[in-house]
């Protein structure tokens, strides 16, 4: 049996690390220091557990932020954690061989094995708009997926859809839990397009550590990192309570670093971590580069209008318009007929009136 | 002329009735009142004021007091809400009447029926009412009850989503209301979208109230006051 630590040593890694490894593992879980022992405990008795990374329809921007999650140990580890099995975009393996490590996983550690799905399947056309070796990537997601102890569904792809599924999707692009013949599977969701890298393997790390789900919301996102809005943490809050807003790009606010509420930023409705955690290494994330967040980590962020409009388009009514230029035209509409009304109620009561006398 | 104010009183002997429970009319305008805070303070969160351009970010505090007030005036609708609800069930029947219109009873559509055609000049007189009259009790009920239960509804989520996920609003409210709507940006487009139904409602309201004082045979406006109903003709009511 070959436990995660002994794929560590083998790929080089040194106790001392492994054991730092664990530390800062307990830490970004929000565990607390006793935990590291015991991750190290288990990550040095348990079996490795196989994890198949399958990829559908996307562009590879979770596996791009996966492999730059910013500290390097947690990089390394779960890298030998993962690429031993089969992800198509970083194995050394091509063709055919590829494709035979996919039946072998499934046959040999039927039940045991995690899927870890990025993109989704098109079902329109029997799914032939996504072909895996030749066949249609619902085939290899289904099958694969029949035998899998639990899914991952990395980014806004496998989760929600994402911009392969905007309106009016031609391909039927379907997030992973939508699709059907995926079985009973737990499936945690990691939206994000991209998630952000430290979130990828910290969730990787509790599953293989703990071999549970850590705690989920009802939409099935890890509560530690989705439980929060991009604006409740934001560096910029002051300036939305103060009331100090950037109004255009280049004007004295945007070099203040005012708050982008008014530029469209989507921080107070996208549930992330981004303003916390950060990217690349914690350096920095959309807004403190002076844009507004476009919500990339919300079901049908692609298909809520400008990412520079703080009222969302409704596509309902035909035109794009928004909230409050529907509740104008109603309100004025209505306001008038009841002016006009109000006219002919007094005509017809002074004609009233004129009667009776 | 004072002969023939003389003989105008005599002949439209007024009658009259308490409809309107003291509790119902304080209710009334304190709701009202309310409304008109949160539409505005409502609006100014959707669309801000120009940017408070000087000055250090803790010197002010503009969104802060419009959020305030727009919360403030959240729970003073909502305690009212829940307040009046209470009282259509231990006051008179007039204040059941917006909560439970009779739908089922073919009456309510003839009279409804009526009403829609006093409303379109077809008719020279409209019936007599003690309470509300049909049209003016769907309206209420469609416009006004089941709005302020979708405001108050998506109104407790999105506060729950700043209260964070222990909260109460959040357990209750947040948890199951933004995945049923989609997503968070949802909740805020349809919580904008009932606002301007309100405010549709309230013009409506405002003006129908104002022109039936005029022309109905019953008083209106001062009722919400005084809570007696004023008769301007002695025949039966048709209520």
């Amino acid at each position: 049996m070959e436990t995660f630590y002994d794929v560590m040593r083998r790929q080089g890694i040194t106790r001392r690390s492994f054991l730092k490894y664990c530390s800062l593992t307990a830490a970004a879980l929000g565990l607390g220091p006793s935990f590291a022992p015991k991750i190290a405990h288990a990550m040095e008795t348990k079996e490795r557990i196989p994890v198949l990374w399958l990829h559908g329809l996307e562009c590879t921007c979770c596996s791009e932020s996966f492999i730059r999650s910013a500290h390097p140990l947690a990089k390394d580890v779960v890298l030998s954690m993962l690429s031993l099995d089969y992800d198509d975009t970083i194995m050394a393996a091509a063709g055919h061989e590829a494709e035979a490590i996919v039946e072998e996983i499934v046959t040999k550690y039927k039940g045991r094995y995690l899927l870890a799905v990025e993109g989704n399947p098109p079902l329109n056309e029997d799914g032939m708009y996504c072909i895996i070796g030749g066949k249609p990537f619902t085939d290899q997601l289904t099958y694969a997926s029949q035998h899998a102890k639990a899914i991952i569904s990395w980014g806004s792809c496998a989760s929600w859809g994402c911009v392969q599924a905007a309106r009016p999707n031609p391909t039927r692009a379907t997030p992973v839990h939508k699709v059907p013949g995926i079985g009973n599977k737990p499936i945690i969701k990691v939206p994000g397009c991209p998630p952000i890298a430290e979130v990828m393997t910290a969730v990787v790390t509790y599953i293989l550590t703990f071999e549970r789900f850590p705690e989920l919301d009802r939409q099935g996102r890890p509560k530690m990192f989705y439980s929060q809005r991009i604006h409740d943490k934001c560096y910029r809050r002051p300036h939305f309570d103060a009331g100090q807003f950037v109004e255009k790009w280049d004007d004295e606010g945007a070099k203040k670093g005012y708050c982008l509420y008014k530029m469209g930023c989507k921080g107070p409705t996208t549930y992330n971590a981004c303003s916390t955690v950060r990217w690349n290494g914690g350096l920095s994330f959309p807004i403190q580069a002076g844009h507004g967040c476009i919500g990339c980590s919300e079901d049908g962020f692609w298909d809520k209008g400008g990412f520079y409009d703080r009222l969302t388009d409704i596509h309902q009514f035909g035109i794009e318009a928004n909230a409050d230029e529907i509740g104008v035209g109603a309100a004025t509409v209505v306001g008038a007929a009841a002016a006009a009304h109000a006219a002919v109620s007094a005509v017809k009561q002074a004609r009233t009136k004129g009667d009776n006398d | 002329m004072a002969d023939q104010m003389a003989d105008h009183s005599i002949e439209t002997k007024q009658t009259a009735v308490y409809v309107y429970e003291a509790p119902v009319r304080i209710w009334h305008w304190i709701n009202a009142f309310a409304i008109i805070a949160l539409c505005v303070t409502g609006y100014f969160i959707g669309s801000p004021l120009p940017s408070v351009s000087s000055g250090e970010a803790s010197d002010h505090y503009v969104m802060g007091y419009i959020r305030f007030v727009h919360f403030a005036a959240g729970y003073i609708f909502v305690i009212g809400f829940v307040f009046r609800a209470y009282w259509a069930i231990v006051g008179n029947s007039h204040s059941k009447e917006i909560f439970l219109p009779r739908i089922f009873s073919k009456d309510f559509w003839d009279e409804l029926w009526h009403e829609v055609k006093w409303y379109s000049f077809l008719v020279n007189e409209p019936k007599k009412y003690t309470g509300h009259n049909p049209l003016a009790i769907l309206a209420m009920h469609l416009m006004f009850v089941w709005g302020s239960i979708f405001m108050i509804i998506s109104g407790l989520a999105l506060y729950g989503e700043g209260a964070g996920m222990g909260s109460w609003q959040y357990q209750l409210f947040s948890s199951w209301f933004i995945p049923l709507m989609g997503q968070s940006q949802d909740v805020h487009t349809y919580h904008h979208l009932v606002m301007w139904l309100i405010i549709v409602f309230a013009i409506i309201h405002i003006y129908v109230a104002v022109r039936e004082d005029i022309m109905s045979r019953q008083s209106i406006i001062s009722s919400m006051i005084s809570g007696w109903r004023l008769f301007k003709d002695n025949r039966p009511t048709d209520d």
